[in-house]
């Protein structure tokens, strides 16, 4: 059984370990770092730490002066919020002059702990890889989640981390190297290629168990960065099966099975199947149900391959 | 206290200047706005010729004052004002909103030296330089930041997310200046009459004093009363300042004074020359 660990927790104690080497860090928090684990920066390193309120345009505003001043600003508050409530700031002075101003969007994709469908944003992925000059990533655990902290704190320009809420399996080893803009082949098939990105990616590594055991073979290669897309990596791995199916804990539009279909289509089109939440809004409730419900599960994501299949015969 | 009057015949000089630029300008580009460019002039002038730690030939020296524009559909006041003051020629202000300009239709920091914060989508250059403010006393930097906020966009909320946190966090190394001309783009109808339109925002300096601000009030195109406004804003320590500057939209051209339809309309050839004798009589007068 793989290690649990929480992505936020992870989040801010990168974030603390960055205080000690980048003078220039500033942890911007939207009053929720008791959720997003900023605390662990304001209680340890209050210097580092600013609460701008329950005022986001505000917030990403002021990131955008911090960061044309030369400090690296990290905006911390819910996917949700970062990706719409701020979202004018963000294109005006943040993605349109290129800052150098990093969001990381807590309680991301559908686990949002109960708070349902106001804190739920299905479309994150769609809404900011739209802008111009920015860069999003969704890393699967946390050892990608420190590596990814680490590279888009010392990336120039502006980015956006997509975390989990809650513990997920640990599935890279210490030995994982995270590189902005690169997919990250994790299994060896021959009958179809699964893109996964996010957490989403530990889910398809079960599916992939679940259809082994039918006999299918699948081959698993996660996404973390949806932008700058690796067109190369996603070419390769679809020329390998020839069939694709992509998997996300996000809306069908606009997210990894969008990115990847624009790659696939102009550059190498091959029978594809998007898997995800069915353009949709959520609810609350616990994970194992919202997963169920949504159709997420692994068995999910099984049955899409195996329908994907079947078409392809 | 009246300014050293010399300095003032001086700047009163530099603003017919940037009056007319501003009208030649709109006039050839076919295109821009002339009602808000001319109520900021006086401020725009004060500051670079005046208040503003600057150096024209090095437009990002890290220790220089700070001065954003967030009404930034007025920016043709500011280039001109750049332009008179060393930052680019003066005849690329004729470039305004052309193809391929530095000379963009709203301010763009990654194309214009001496533009210190991309702007124009109202109420979104309120926050910015409350971060650079921030950034300032982070980094132990004594320069000053200035931001220029029209009385109409700060009907936008974020101006006053802005004002609560720059007060919680007693920033006073920034000022903000409201360019108060009671006109927006369309408005509201004043008294009931549906062709006179007002910007109705009321109590605009207690607005600022209740969000914990110094608030000095001023006459925006008078710079005996707007310059010791600004030397006083530098002055007050613990909190953020904010002058309320009384203006006219329009200022200087007598047809165009407080009228509403003057917010973006290009003048004919009859209106720029009428415009011209009228700011040259009161120059000579």
């Amino acid at each position: 059984m793989a290690k649990l660990i929480e992505m936020r927790v992870t989040w801010g104690e990168t974030m603390l370990e960055l205080t000690k080497t980048h003078p220039n860090i500033m942890i911007l928090d939207g009053d929720l770092g008791n959720s997003t684990m900023a605390q662990i920066v304001a209680y340890n390193a209050p210097d580092f730490y600013m609460n701008m309120g329950i005022a986001e345009q505000n917030m990403m505003g002021v990131a955008a002066g911090m960061a044309s001043v030369g400090l690296i600003p990290w905006l911390s508050s819910f996917a949700c919020f970062l990706a719409n409530r701020d979202l004018d700031q963000l294109r005006v002075t943040v993605t349109q002059p290129k800052l150098n101003v990093k969001l990381a969007g807590h309680y991301s994709g559908i686990l949002t702990g109960k708070t349902g469908k106001t804190h739920i944003d299905v479309g994150d992925i769609a809404i900011l890889r739209a802008l111009p000059h920015m860069t999003v990533v969704a890393p699967a655990d946390s050892v990608e989640c420190r590596q990814a902290v680490l590279a888009l704190t010392d990336m120039p320009g502006p980015a956006y981390l997509r975390i989990t809420r809650d513990a997920g399996p640990v599935i890279f080893g210490e030995d994982y190297r995270f590189a902005i803009g690169s997919v990250v082949p994790v299994r060896e098939g021959k009958d179809l290629t699964i893109f996964g990105t996010g957490v989403q990616t530990t889910r398809a590594m079960e599916a992939c168990d679940l259809l082994a055991s039918e006999g299918i073979s699948a081959h698993l290669v996660h996404v973390p960065t949806l932008k700058p897309i690796d067109v190369e990596g996603l070419v390769a791995a679809a020329r390998k099966t020839g069939r694709v199916l992509t998997t996300e804990d996000h809306n069908i539009i606009g997210g990894l099975g969008g990115a990847v279909a624009e790659v696939l289509g102009q550059h190498h089109p091959v029978r594809m199947k998007i898997h995800g939440l069915q353009d949709c809004y959520g609810e609350s409730g616990p994970n194992d149900a919202m997963l169920e419900k949504y159709g997420l599960t692994p068995k999910h994501i099984a049955a899409a391959a195996k329908a994907l299949l079947n078409k392809a015969r | 206290m009246p300014i050293d009057p010399a300095l003032k015949r001086d700047l009163q000089a530099k603003a017919v200047q940037v009056r007319k630029l501003i009208l030649q300008a709109v006039h050839t580009a076919g295109a821009g706005h002339v009602g808000g460019p001319l109520s900021m002039v006086e401020i725009a002038v004060a500051m670079y010729f005046k208040i503003l730690r600057i150096d024209p030939k090095n437009p990002q020296w890290p220790d220089r004052d700070r001065y954003v524009l967030s009404k930034g559909h007025s920016c043709i006041a500011l280039y001109a004002t750049l332009a008179l003051r060393g930052f680019f020629p003066v005849e690329e202000v004729f470039t305004y909103d052309a193809m391929n300009s530095r000379m963009q239709g709203h301010p763009d920091m990654t194309k214009t030296p001496g533009i210190d914060m991309s702007s124009g989508s109202l109420g979104t250059g309120a926050s910015p330089p409350l971060g650079m403010a921030l950034a300032a006393k982070r980094l132990g930097k004594d320069f000053h930041t200035w931001v220029h906020l029209g009385d109409g966009e700060i009907q936008e909320g974020q101006v006053w997310e802005m004002a609560f946190v720059a007060s919680q966090y007693q920033v006073d190394n920034l000022t903000a200046i409201v360019d108060y001309n009671r006109v927006q783009q369309f408005g509201f109808p004043k008294d009931g009459n549906v062709r006179r339109r007002v910007n109705p925002l009321v109590q605009v300096p207690e607005k600022w004093r209740a969000f914990g601000w110094h608030v000095i009030e001023c006459d925006g195109h008078d710079f005996d009363s707007l310059i010791p406004a600004c030397e006083e804003a530098k002055t007050i320590k613990g909190r953020p300042t904010c002058i309320v500057a009384h203006t006219i939209k329009g200022k200087g051209v007598s047809f165009m004074e407080g009228d509403y339809n003057w917010h973006a309309k290009v003048p004919s050839p009859e209106e720029l020359a009428k415009a011209f004798a009228e700011l040259e009589a009161a120059q000579a007068g």
